[in-house]
C-alpha cells in the first residue's frame, strides 16, 4: 500500500433526503474527503444486495448506504423493508468475513449537510485504516 | 405405514380426490429411494416410507414444475420438514391449501445422505435437522399416516451445523473469509442448490438474467461468491433449513451453515420462524417501525 492511497467508497443514497443532504452540503460550501462516488436512487428501498456485491466487485473499498430517517420515507415505508433487508444482508456479510468497517449503513435527512460531512470523512478515515479491499480484488 | 399409505393413495386416486400422488419408492436395486409420480390407483404399491425418503418433494408443487401440476390436484407425500416448506410456498402464495392434499408421514428421522445407509438408523448418520426436530409429527396434514413420535428437541439447538456456526463466529474477519473462499472456489456453478430448492421458484433466476450480467456466470471465485450470497440472501426468512442444497451440492460446500446463521438471525431479530403457520407473513414481507436499528449510523 503506498503511502498516498486513497480509499474509494461507494454511496448508494436516495434521492430524497440522503441525495439531498449531500446536496446541501454541496451548496453550503461544507469540505468533505472527495473519496465518495455517489449513486442516487429513488429510495433505499430500491437498493438491491447485489448492488453492494456488485460495487465490492468492482473495486470499491468501502460502501456506504444511507436514506431517510424512519418514518420519513417518501414513499412511507421504502427505508423500512430496506431496514430488515440489512439486517439480514449485514450479518451474512460479516459471516463470510467482510470487515465491518467496509460496510456502512445510515439515515442522514435533507437538512443534515453537517451530518453527512462527518459521516463522509469519519468512513473515509476508517477504510483508509482497512487498507485496499484487496482480499476481494485478489478474486480475479 | 407403508400399508396404510399404499391403501390412503390408492382410495385418493380411485375417488379421484387427487389427480397424482408425488411419493417416494425404491429405486431398480432397491438401494437408493427416488421420487415417484402415481397416477394409476394400482400403481401406488410403488410408495414406500423409510429414513432413506431424505428428498423434500415439496420442489414438485412449484411453478418449476408445470407438468406435474398438469396432473390434477397435487396428493404429496411429506414429512414435518416438507410440510414446513409447503407452509412457506402457501405464506407466499404460490399453491392454495385446496390445489393440494398433504399425506403427512411421522418420521423419527432421516439419514443425511443415502450412501451412509446401513440397515439401521442411528443418530450418527442423522443431519442436524432431525435432531433439532420439531415437527416429527406433522402440523399440517389432510391424514397422517404411521404412529405419533414422541420427540422433544433440546433447548438450545445442537448439531454439527449450529458447532460450526459458533466456531465460525469465534474466528477474525480474514479467517472467515479464508473458510468460505476455499468453499465457494470450488462451486462450480451447477445451480443443483436451486434446483432442488422447493423456495427457489423464480421462473427467471437472477443469475440468468444477463442484461446486465449481474453474477458473473463462469465459476471463478468472484462470480461464485456473489452467487452464494445472493443465492443464501433471497432465502432469508425464507429458508426451512431442510438441508437439500448442501445435499445436492457435488462438492459439498457447506451451504446449512450460510442458511441456518441467517435463519438465526430472523429468529433473533424478527423473533420469525419459517414454514409453521402458512398465515403469518414471511419478515421481509412485512416491517415493524421498532426494528433494531444499532448498525445504522
Amino acid at each position: 500500500m503506498s503511502e498516498n492511497w486513497e480509499p474509494r467508497i461507494m454511496a448508494f443514497v436516495c434521492n430524497w433526503c440522503t441525495y439531498a443532504g449531500a446536496d446541501l452540503a454541496g451548496t453550503s460550501r461544507m469540505e468533505y474527503k472527495p473519496n465518495v462516488r455517489i449513486i442516487r436512487f429513488p429510495c433505499t428501498g430500491r437498493i438491491d444486495p447485489l448492488f453492494i456485491i456488485k460495487a465490492f466487485e468492482n473495486g470499491a473499498d468501502g460502501v456506504l448506504v444511507s436514506g431517510c430517517h424512519p418514518g420519513d420515507c417518501h414513499y412511507t415505508t421504502g427505508n423500512y423493508h430496506a431496514r430488515r433487508r440489512w439486517i439480514g444482508f449485514k450479518n451474512l456479510m460479516e459471516f463470510v468475513g467482510i470487515d465491518t468497517g467496509r460496510l456502512h449503513f445510515s439515515w442522514v435527512s435533507a437538512s443534515e449537510a453537517g451530518k453527512w460531512v462527518d459521516l463522509i470523512n469519519r468512513i473515509t478515515e476508517e477504510v483508509k485504516k482497512l487498507g485496499p479491499f484487496l482480499e476481494y480484488r485478489r478474486l480475479k | 405405514m407403508e400399508r396404510e399409505l399404499r391403501d390412503t393413495a390408492r382410495r385418493l386416486l380411485e375417488d379421484k380426490t387427487v389427480g397424482v400422488v408425488v411419493g417416494y419408492s425404491w429405486n431398480r436395486k432397491k438401494t437408493r429411494t427416488t421420487p415417484v409420480f402415481v397416477t394409476k390407483p394400482e400403481d401406488a404399491e410403488r410408495l414406500i416410507f423409510n429414513p432413506l425418503c431424505v428428498n423434500n418433494l415439496s420442489v414438485y408443487l412449484t411453478r418449476k414444475y408445470p407438468d406435474v401440476r398438469a396432473l390434477g390436484r397435487i396428493g404429496i407425500v411429506a414429512k414435518g420438514c416438507d410440510i414446513r416448506n409447503i407452509v412457506v410456498l402457501m405464506a407466499e402464495g404460490q399453491i392454495q391449501r385446496e390445489d393440494i392434499y398433504i399425506i403427512g408421514m411421522t418420521c423419527s428421522g432421516v439419514v443425511y445422505r443415502q450412501e451412509l445407509w446401513e440397515g439401521e438408523l442411528k443418530p450418527e448418520i442423522m443431519p442436524t435437522k432431525c435432531h433439532n426436530c420439531d415437527v416429527r409429527n406433522p402440523h399440517l396434514a389432510d391424514t397422517v399416516i404411521g404412529e405419533r413420535v414422541s420427540f422433544t428437541p433440546p433447548e438450545t439447538p445442537q448439531g454439527v451445523v449450529f458447532d460450526r456456526i459458533r466456531e465460525i463466529e469465534g474466528m477474525s474477519p480474514s479467517e472467515r473469509w479464508e473458510f468460505w473462499m476455499g468453499h465457494f472456489s470450488r462451486c462450480i456453478k451447477c445451480y443443483a442448490c436451486r434446483q432442488v430448492c422447493s423456495l427457489c421458484y423464480c421462473e427467471r433466476c437472477i443469475t440468468d438474467k444477463n442484461m446486465p450480467q449481474w453474477i458473473e456466470t463462469s465459476a471463478h471465485p468472484r462470480g461464485n461468491l456473489a452467487w452464494n450470497l445472493i443465492r443464501a440472501m433471497h432465502l432469508f426468512g425464507r429458508c426451512t433449513f431442510c438441508g437439500e442444497c448442501e445435499r445436492a451440492c457435488p462438492v459439498n460446500i457447506p451451504l446449512n451453515i450460510l442458511n441456518q446463521k441467517l435463519a438465526m438471525v430472523a429468529k433473533e431479530a424478527f423473533d420469525y420462524s419459517s414454514g409453521y403457520d402458512p398465515e403469518v407473513h414471511p419478515p421481509l414481507r412485512v416491517f415493524d417501525p421498532e426494528d433494531r436499528e444499532d448498525f445504522i449510523k
